[in-house]
């Protein structure tokens, strides 16, 4: 066979490879892919719903969306980003991952995008979530922090007259209730090997004093009140008060938990009041569930202490639907559609807070006249995680380091303080 | 490039004529690999090209955001896991799940595959059914397996609570050690199956009157298993473990949807700890480092069994 036709042969194999990889022709509407998440805030039937509202109305766009579940998202998103053009126009972001992300250049630049009316409705601190080093990298859309749950009708049984407002108090109602066998582990946690023992340990920890960064941007969070908070953590466990298999669980599991009445106290995201409290699918104590301030321990200087947990939307740099992804972040942060599904989550709209705004708001649904006021009281305790590029990584030591200390495997002082060592290599 | 596809496909189309009317006699070598190269094309492009460019990214300091090696490191992504004890932890743990999970299934799976192959009364029934665990997905199998060891409504709690083996529920996944050894139970019970199949097909391969003969001899039904089918089955054993063998160094998706590598890291492999490097902490290059440091020990492990069970058949 002819050198000739071997080399023919050739031509057209990397003919028809390369034919196969060039971009087709624009041909009808434009295709905005969005990567969510399956966990706190509007339900994927809920966001579908926003979808296909939006499609309606702009039939020049197509939004095709995607669900993973919250301990995925971070890594989908890191992973889109090594192709080109990503595999997604808008992800939804969290709170902690912004400094990481603007670093790395994966954002859109959306301060010039606006509009003066929009910057000054939405609240301050829901800015702050999307905002790095001045410049906003996108939509505040979840303004979540975690919250204090109680059955009610668990303590009328054993004669408790108000929720705990500390967490001494709480230990000596869980006794009574333990007592009483009207409940085997009166309060269950989210402390798996997750994001979501930082959250509740953070909860603790300023709630008892402490800080997770000091004023120099050093690791606080080893502090002898830190160590004390850990401790505490590990005591509840031994006491009986704390579910076990709180180490093991993330927060659906502590909602099934909480819903299925096999818990008097629980700490979650805002989701969980509808779904516990009003939806009869979902929960076994429709009508017994309440919801106070988060305690603090006695003699902290506030009264209550909570987390920010917050969310955006945001449209990557390289996309090539850029405008088109950032109508949708508009549409699906627009006022009125977070009035229309404020029952998992409030709107980031201060004007819905107070006046005529709020008497609209609380009579939206069945769980607004309880969350929003809940919302009210514990914002001003709320506290933010560190903004910091080697967050991903840092929390990933600072969990290892409280599962060690739940296991037993370091001591609370040993397990923090080598967490803290890392946090301070990895800040180098 | 349409107008190459368009001049060059009447040659090519005259071609497969003119070698289609030869016989085989006529064909030549080097005619038949001309037919060969888009395969070679596709698997150099899919397999061989992600190898070499993970070669190359283990030397640099690469991020995942931007995947093109740019800053030269050369062995240090190797070198820092030396002294790193998570590694070495995460060696020891994957060797010992590869070690029980591997010598678990091959046990249930000999007795398994003996047992069907005595064709007991519905034996194909057992055979049909032994494809189901190894039908479901890892990750759905991890999913099931979760559910099984949840300490508030898990089924192993109610079972062994009903059967009155413990006085209250249990929280399983609490202890690394338990952990990890449940990840074992639930591994060796999605891949047992493909051992028993493996093995069960080789051995009805095996001629009956070999046994028969032993018989006649006086051997044992001990002997028989080791002297006769245990040497003849050595072939398949050797495919079924280094198959098995390489998977389980590189469990990751199960242990992912079963604890997440914890508690306190006590169930993370060498695999997750790669996860972690890459694409937690978003360190390409060492990541890449460590996804070559498993495929040598694979390799390594591989070669020993060979090296073991490999006997070119001789005349004695």
């Amino acid at each position: 066979m002819s050198k000739f036709f071997r080399f023919t042969m050739l031509v057209v194999i990397f003919a028809m490879v390369l034919s196969a990889c060039a971009p087709k022709a624009d041909t009808g509407p434009k295709t905005v892919k969005v990567l969510a998440m399956q966990q706190a805030g509007a339900t994927p039937e809920e966001m579908n719903a926003i979808v296909a509202k939006f499609n309606e109305a702009n039939p020049t766009t197509k939004v095709e969306i995607e669900y993973v579940a919250y301990d995925a998202l971070h890594d989908k998103i890191t992973t889109a980003m090594a192709a080109n053009p990503p595999t997604y126009d808008v992800v939804l972001v969290d709170d902690i991952w912004y400094a990481e992300f603007a670093k790395n250049g994966y954002l859109w630049d959306v301060t010039d995008q606006i509009d003066a009316k929009t910057k000054s409705d939405v609240f301050a601190s829901a800015w702050d979530i999307t905002t790095v080093n001045g410049k906003a990298y996108g939509m505040p859309w979840l303004l979540d922090e975690k919250y204090f749950f109680y059955n009610e009708a668990m303590l009328k049984e054993a004669g408790i007259a108000a929720p705990p407002t500390t967490w001494e108090e709480l230990m000596a109602q869980s006794a009574i209730l333990k007592e009483k066998g009207i409940v085997e582990y009166p309060i269950v946690w989210s402390w798996a090997q997750a994001e979501a023992a930082i959250c509740d340990f953070v909860v603790l920890l300023y709630g008892n004093g402490g800080s997770f960064m000091d004023a120099s941007g050093a690791p606080a969070f080893n502090s002898p009140e830190g160590v004390a908070t850990l401790q505490w953590m590990v005591d509840s466990i031994d006491a009986g008060i704390t579910n076990p298999a709180s180490v093991t669980y993330l927060e659906e599991d502590v909602r099934n938990t909480f819903s299925q009445g096999k818990a008097a106290f629980a700490l979650n995201w805002l989701y969980m009041y509808d779904l516990a409290a009003v939806n009869k699918d979902e929960s076994t104590i429709v009508g017994n569930v309440k919801m106070s301030l988060i305690p603090a321990f006695e003699g902290n200087a506030a009264a209550s202490s909570s987390i920010n947990g917050s969310m955006g939307f945001s449209v990557i740099e390289k996309s090539p639907n850029k405008e088109a992804a950032w109508e949708y972040v508009k549409f699906l942060t627009s006022e009125a559609i977070q009035q229309e599904y404020s029952a998992h989550l409030l709107p980031i709209y201060q004007t819905n807070y107070s006046g005529d705004g709020l008497a609209k708001l609380t009579a939206l649904n069945e769980s607004n006249p309880v969350t929003v006021p809940a919302f009210n009281a514990q914002f001003p305790f709320s506290h933010v995680r560190p903004k910091v590029p080697y967050y991903s990584e840092g929390s990933v030591a600072l969990q290892l380091a409280i599962q060690e200390a739940l296991t037993k495997a370091k001591t609370p002082q040993q397990a923090l303080d080598d967490a803290a060592a890392k946090w301070v290599e990895l800040g180098k | 490039m349409g107008w190459a596809i368009y001049y060059a496909q009447p040659i090519f189309w005259r071609t497969i004529v003119k070698f289609s009317k030869k016989s085989l006699s006529q064909q030549t070598e080097s005619e038949g690999m001309t037919f060969l190269y888009p395969a070679l094309l596709v698997i150099f492009v899919i397999t061989a090209l992600p190898v070499i460019f993970t070669f190359v990214l283990s030397f640099a300091d690469v991020q995942i955001f931007d995947p093109i090696p740019r800053h030269f490191v050369w062995f240090d992504n190797y070198l820092k896991f030396i002294n790193d004890q998570t590694f070495w932890q995460s060696i020891w743990r994957t060797a010992y799940f590869t070690f029980v999970s591997v010598g678990l299934e091959l046990v249930l799976g000999l007795a398994i595959a003996s047992l069907i192959n005595a064709k007991p009364f519905g034996w194909q029934f057992i055979r049909a059914s032994l494809i189901i665990p190894w039908a479901i997905p890892t990750i759905v199998n991890g999913a099931i397996w979760r559910w099984i060891y949840n300490a508030d409504y898990g089924a192993l709690n109610a079972l062994l609570y009903s059967l009155g083996l413990i006085d209250k529920y249990q929280v399983w996944l609490s202890n690394s050690f338990v952990s990890l050894n449940l990840v074992i139970l639930a591994d060796v019970w999605h891949s047992v199956p493909f051992i028993a199949l493996i093995l069960q097909a080789a051995l009805s391969t095996i001629p009956v009157e070999v046994e028969e003969a032993s018989m006649v001899d006086g051997a044992n039904v001990w002997q028989r298993f080791f002297r006769i089918r245990l040497p003849l089955l050595r072939p398949a054993i050797l495919v079924a473990l280094v198959v098995r063998t390489v998977e389980a160094f590189r469990v990751f998706d199960i242990i992912y949807v079963i604890t997440q590598g914890g508690p306190a890291f006590g169930t993370v492999t060498i695999s997750y700890l790669t996860y972690l490097e890459s694409f937690k902490y978003g360190r390409l290059g060492s990541g890449s480092a460590l996804s070559f440091l498993i495929s040598a020990f694979t390799l390594v492990m591989a070669l020993v069994y060979i090296r073991i069970l490999y006997k070119p058949e001789t005349v004695e």
